[in-house]
């Protein structure tokens, strides 16, 4: 069991987490993670069989920070955007005092010509902990999604 | 059309679009006499072992039996069609049909038919009716170094023939001791097959479609490399030679300025180990019509390419290392992959490259053609220079050697 207010806080961070990316505000992505944060997308077909493979992978803020300058500044793609919806959340806090989070989430994508599609579909495993100026931060975010099949190309973090 | 012109040279856009030139394909080409990449044999670890794929669009099973063989089989139920194996891999002792409980031995021979003598004498199949005569169709397989490849045609030459001595030697080079798979990939693309079959072959887009390479002075073609064909272009290699990721001064005459204000936070991600003696550090090869082979640094990658339809194609990606990789290896690896794949940096693009293609030759004017005089109109190999569309146009002479000018 987590108390009351620290799962208010943890859901808030989940909150924060898909509005910056549903917003196009992926420049405050990096700083949901402590410093040396780990966000991995990985497929159900690879988790299952224990393949280390993920689509993307950033250990550290940096590998993050760069994963957003391609999206911004080198990658070419068209145009689009996601909408997050979550659901089915489950907590429990460790012995170090983090939390162990698992959350389902739906992704639906709208390319800049209308066209709207379920892009992924899958669920969050998370660690989340208190960073050194109080604020809750990831310290882990395993994305896995249930589909093995990308749509096109995936450069917009999940 | 010109003299000077042909399928190689001037490809016309409605081969993207029609129904009929995609049946035509599946007869003449994947149903021809091809090798296709079907898995790793490090797939198939123990008897029992399977894995299904495709040959373009024809289910295809890779079993391994119980004395240690290998088999390729057509995935259809003899009885009524459906398919005998559903899962993409596993382990079973028999393939059994779902539909009415037939069940093959793992080499594809029939072995129960339910109420084959009927019940209490009444019903059941005819009296003539030989199990021997309904084994699952077969497939034949060519192990080559470990990769298997199969056949739907009985009249395929030998691997090593087809494949050429410089595809032969590559292949060599990386699986030269065994491979365990790291993952998968599976990519759709809203865009013909042969887009995605042309893109694989083109040294010309890689440094400008994918501005990662030019950003960070990764891969330019002003690089020590070349082209390489072998079965008169059915397979070619695009190769290129650096000693590091981050080597090289920017040579101004690229096409793309280098963005001076554009870095990487954490430049770890182009960390590389040189594992070959050659000093190649990217090479593409690609066999005729579906299979890629590659190598980005220390990312290998076999690549198959599976049409489903004229506008549709899945490419499934298997990345492997080696079985002795050392950790450090093993890690320079797993963060290399954010290079490759659909969300790779130097890669992402090709998913979706084809399909404004495919978008952009619909309607009127179809019936104009695709140029591909890059470096002339010879399919032949080139060691001065990658701007250069031969080994696209190696592609099209396979083409034409099998569905013959479509015009």
């Amino acid at each position: 069991m987590i108390s009351f207010d620290l799962e208010r806080r943890v859901r808030h961070l989940h909150e924060r987490y898909l509005r910056i990316i549903d917003d196009d505000r992926l420049e405050e992505w990096p700083q949901l993670f402590m410093p040396d944060g780990v966000y991995e997308v990985t497929t159900r077909e690879n988790h299952a069989r224990s393949l280390p493979l993920a689509l993307m992978s950033c250990h550290g803020r940096g590998m993050m920070q760069d994963r957003v300058t391609g999206y911004r500044r080198i990658n070419v793609f068209e145009p689009h955007r996601y909408h997050h919806q979550l659901s089915g959340f489950e907590s429990e806090q460790l012995a170090d005092g983090s939390v162990r989070t698992v959350c389902g989430f739906l992704v639906v994508r709208t390319m800049h010509t209308g066209a709207i599609s379920i892009f992924a579909t899958g669920a969050y495993y998370d660690v989340v902990a208190q960073d050194s100026d109080g604020e809750l931060r990831f310290k882990q975010r395993t994305v896995i999604t249930d589909s093995r099949q990308t749509d096109t190309l995936l450069v917009i973090p999940l | 059309m010109q003299s000077s012109e042909n399928i190689n040279t001037h490809v016309p856009y409605w081969l993207m679009h029609d129904p009929a030139v995609y049946r035509r394909e599946q007869e003449h080409i994947f149903s021809g006499p091809t090798w296709h990449y079907l898995c790793l044999d490090t797939e198939l670890p123990e008897p029992g072992s399977f894995v299904t794929t495709y040959i373009g669009e024809t289910p295809v099973i890779v079993t391994r039996d119980e004395q240690g063989e290998l088999h390729g089989l057509i995935n259809r139920c003899r009885h009524k069609g459906a398919l005998v194996a559903i899962e993409s891999c596993g382990r079973t002792k028999t393939l059994r049909c779902l539909y009415h409980g037939w069940s093959y031995h793992l080499n594809g021979a029939l072995r129960l038919v339910p109420f084959e003598k009927g019940i209490e004498g009444k019903g059941g199949m005819p009296p003539d009716f030989d199990k021997h005569d309904y084994g699952l169709m077969p497939v034949r397989l060519a192990n080559f170094h470990g990769i298997i490849f199969g056949t739907l045609h009985t009249a395929t030459q030998d691997i090593e023939t087809y494949l050429g001595p410089d595809m032969c030697a590559h292949i060599r080079r990386v699986f030269h001791k065994p491979v365990v798979v790291l993952g998968y990939y599976h990519q759709v693309m809203h865009c013909n097959w042969k887009l995605y079959a042309e893109n694989a072959r083109d040294s010309y887009h890689a440094t400008i479609l994918h501005a990662f390479y030019a950003t960070f002075k990764l891969n330019r073609l002003t690089m020590g490399g070349g082209l390489v064909v072998n079965h008169e272009g059915w397979n070619t290699m695009n190769y290129s030679i650096g000693s590091s990721l981050q080597e090289g001064e920017y040579d101004p005459k690229e096409l793309r300025a280098v963005m001076a204000d554009v870095g990487l936070a954490d430049p770890s991600l182009l960390n590389h180990r040189l594992e070959f003696a050659d000093r190649i550090t990217v090479a593409i090869q690609s066999i005729f019509p579906t299979c890629v082979h590659q190598q980005i640094y220390n990312t290998l990658a076999m690549r198959q390419v599976v049409p489903q339809g004229p506008g549709k194609t899945e490419l499934h990606w298997t990345f492997f290392g080696y079985a002795d990789d050392d950790a450090e290896l093993r890690q320079l690896r797993l963060r290399q992959a954010n290079l490759i794949g659909p969300a790779g940096y130097v890669s992402m693009e090709d998913g979706v490259i084809g399909e404004l293609v495919q978008r952009g030759t619909t309607g009127q004017g179809m019936e104009e053609r695709a140029v591909l005089l890059m470096g002339g109109s010879k399919v032949e190999s080139v060691t001065d220079s990658r701007a250069n569309e031969t080994t696209v146009r190696g592609f099209w002479q396979g083409y034409r050697d099998l569905v013959g000018v479509l015009q």
